[in-house]
């Protein structure tokens, strides 16, 4: 038996219990976080909270939601927005908060992609955010199925249908996944169950891991600097303060993450009261009906760069049906940034702006990222899925030839 | 090796054993029960009169959930091996499910067009432009007279899927 004192405080009684100032050491006073970063190191925290929003909002619209098709929509439409007290704020909060949340995650993914944060030592904070963006996409899918509107019920109904396989025709797995020949109330019911529990669950025990993933390699900073993080901690704890390059998360670099949060919460409480619209497709404010489909199907705006690759290959390919095509790019397109550290053959962490062939690469996905979005919202008519069918090639293409980039940049900086 | 490293080897490998067991019966209980029920499975049959149907202008019946279209050729329209023929009458019966991703097209005057990603199918439900691999699918049917029963396999729905083979 370990030995315990009378206890001189609560929190010394904590102490002696559960070692709190161990645990304060390493998860806040000393975490170290290099000086040289800027407000895009901030979008982690940020998340962290718009996630807690999300459940806390959930939480309040699971109270008068039920999951059945002859009851769902009307106790969204109904029951959460006419009559439950601020039922219209939690629902709004939870929209928004699920369309924001890719915002977010699009800015980090990007941020880390711009710094090169994803590789040497670095490969499973990566993994473990991809596989969060794998989840929460999961999530916005299954949640946007609950209000049973038109909307739902067509994006349930084609999304599910990918599990086909295309010319496979594997339609067991589809009426597997479905629990009936079309998208019916077992579905309903069980997407209910993977989006209030099973989703998030997985959720927290990944974010979870992406924190410790953060802990041995620490973040990245600005210019891609080397930084011994045992030899400026000392500087610091020493009270060489200005010398130091690191400071510690808490109390210091959590106030910058604060201040930054604060302006996020009024931009997305901003959304919620007066701009809630663009997370309310009126399209789903019909009810869900089986035998018409709308006129023009388009998923949530975060989907719309791989639904964009999924229908823009409109040519067959010798024996390859265009349709398959179209399945096979969108897998690689769903699961290509996951091994990003694997293509990326530069042996050297730098920011784009210190690689001059990896710097136009970058803008050019980003670019290309835009085009795709703005295109799978649109019609496709002959000009646009042209259009289409050019960026999800040029998005493929951008992956085949970063090791090659990456690989020209290090030789002619010698690194290689 | 030491006597007591085997006997824990031997209480590792039996643990082992017994979880395999209990894991495997497990993972087919979940899979199990995510299949369709037998009410759902069990759905039933729908009949159709050929008799009712106007020229040219297809009718849209629901079948397990799924729309079914059932169109009476005019004369103009092109003969197909799908055909359902009567008489001198050629009937088209489909899945109204795109063959893509599922979505139901709509008749524009003598062809379906698919809204989510603009497959077009012609009268007789064959595939002539964008995404859509294969024709519309036909559900299995039996004729008696002029009516039809949509989840029954007749002679007439065997010929026709003999013929496409």
């Amino acid at each position: 038996m370990a030995k315990f004192e009378k206890a001189t405080s609560i929190s010394n009684w904590l102490d002696q219990r559960l070692n709190t100032t161990g645990l304060k050491k390493v998860l806040m006073t000393e975490y170290w976080v290099p000086k040289d970063v800027n407000f895009l190191w901030a979008m982690g925290v940020i998340l962290a909270m718009t996630f807690t929003m999300l459940v806390v909002s959930g939480i309040f619209l699971l109270m008068y939601y039920k999951p059945d098709v002859n009851l769902a929509f009307d106790s969204v439409n109904y029951t959460i927005m006419q009559e439950v007290a601020f039922g219209w704020f939690f629902r709004h909060m939870h929209a928004v908060g699920a369309s924001v949340i890719f915002l977010i995650i699009y800015i980090h993914m990007l941020t880390g992609i711009y710094y090169g944060s994803y590789k040497s030592g670095r490969e499973m904070i990566w993994i473990s955010g991809m596989l969060l963006f794998v989840t929460f996409s999961a999530a916005g899918f299954s949640g946007y199925m609950l209000p049973w509107g038109q909307m739902s019920y067509w994006a349930a109904s084609v999304i599910t249908n990918l599990f086909a396989g295309g010319s496979l025709e594997a339609w067991g797995v589809v009426e597997w996944i479905r629990g009936g020949f079309t998208v019916n109330d077992y579905t309903l019911t069980r997407f209910f169950m993977l989006h209030v529990f099973l989703l998030p669950l997985a959720i927290m025990g990944l974010i979870g891991l992406h924190f410790y993933s953060l802990r041995i390699p620490h973040v990245n900073n600005q210019e891609g600097e080397d930084i011994d993080f045992d030899i400026e901690a000392q500087k610091y704890l020493d009270g060489n303060k200005k010398e130091s390059k690191v400071v510690p998360f808490s109390p210091v670099f959590i106030s910058k993450d604060f201040a930054v949060l604060g302006i996020f919460f009024v931009f997305f409480f901003y959304l919620v009261f007066f701009h809630y619209n663009f997370a309310m497709d009126p399209v789903n404010f019909d009810k869900a009906n089986d035998m018409v489909t709308p006129a023009h199907i388009y998923p949530e705006w975060y989907f719309l760069w791989s639904y964009e690759v999924l229908r823009g290959m409109i040519y067959d390919l010798g024996s390859l049906k265009a349709g398959d095509i179209g399945l096979i790019a969108f897998a690689i397109a769903n699961g290509i940034f996951l091994i990003l550290p694997f293509l990326d053959k530069d042996p050297k962490i730098l920011p784009a702006h210190k690689r001059p062939l990896f710097r136009i690469w970058f803008w050019l996905l980003v670019i290309d990222l835009i085009v795709l979005t703005i295109f799978g919202k649109l019609p496709p008519t002959d000009g646009n899925a042209l259009v289409g069918f050019i960026s999800s090639v040029t998005f493929l293409l951008l992956f085949i030839i970063l090791p090659i980039v990456t690989i020209i940049d290090a030789r002619r900086r010698g690194n290689l | 090796m030491s006597k007591e490293n085997s006997r824990r080897d031997f209480l590792g490998y039996s643990f082992a054993a017994v979880a395999a067991v209990g894991v495997g019966a497990s993972l087919i209980s979940m899979k199990k029960a995510w299949e369709p029920v037998p009410s759902v499975l069990a759905a039933g049959f729908t009949k159709v009169d050929l008799s009712t149907l106007k020229v040219g202008v297809p009718k849209t019946v629901k079948w397990r959930g799924k729309p079914v279209f059932v169109l009476k050729k005019t004369q103009n329209m092109a003969k197909s091996p799908r055909d359902l023929v009567i008489n001198n009458d050629r009937y088209t019966i489909a899945i109204g499910l795109c063959t893509h991703l599922g979505c139901i097209p709509a008749w524009k005057t003598d062809v379906w067009k698919c809204a989510c990603h603009g497959g077009i199918f012609d009268a007789s439900g064959k595939q002539t432009f964008g995404p859509p691999p294969k024709p519309l699918d036909i559900p299995m049917f039996s004729l008696n007279s002029n009516i039809i029963t949509l989840g029954e396999t007749g002679q007439e729905y065997n010929k026709i899927s003999k013929a496409l083979v």
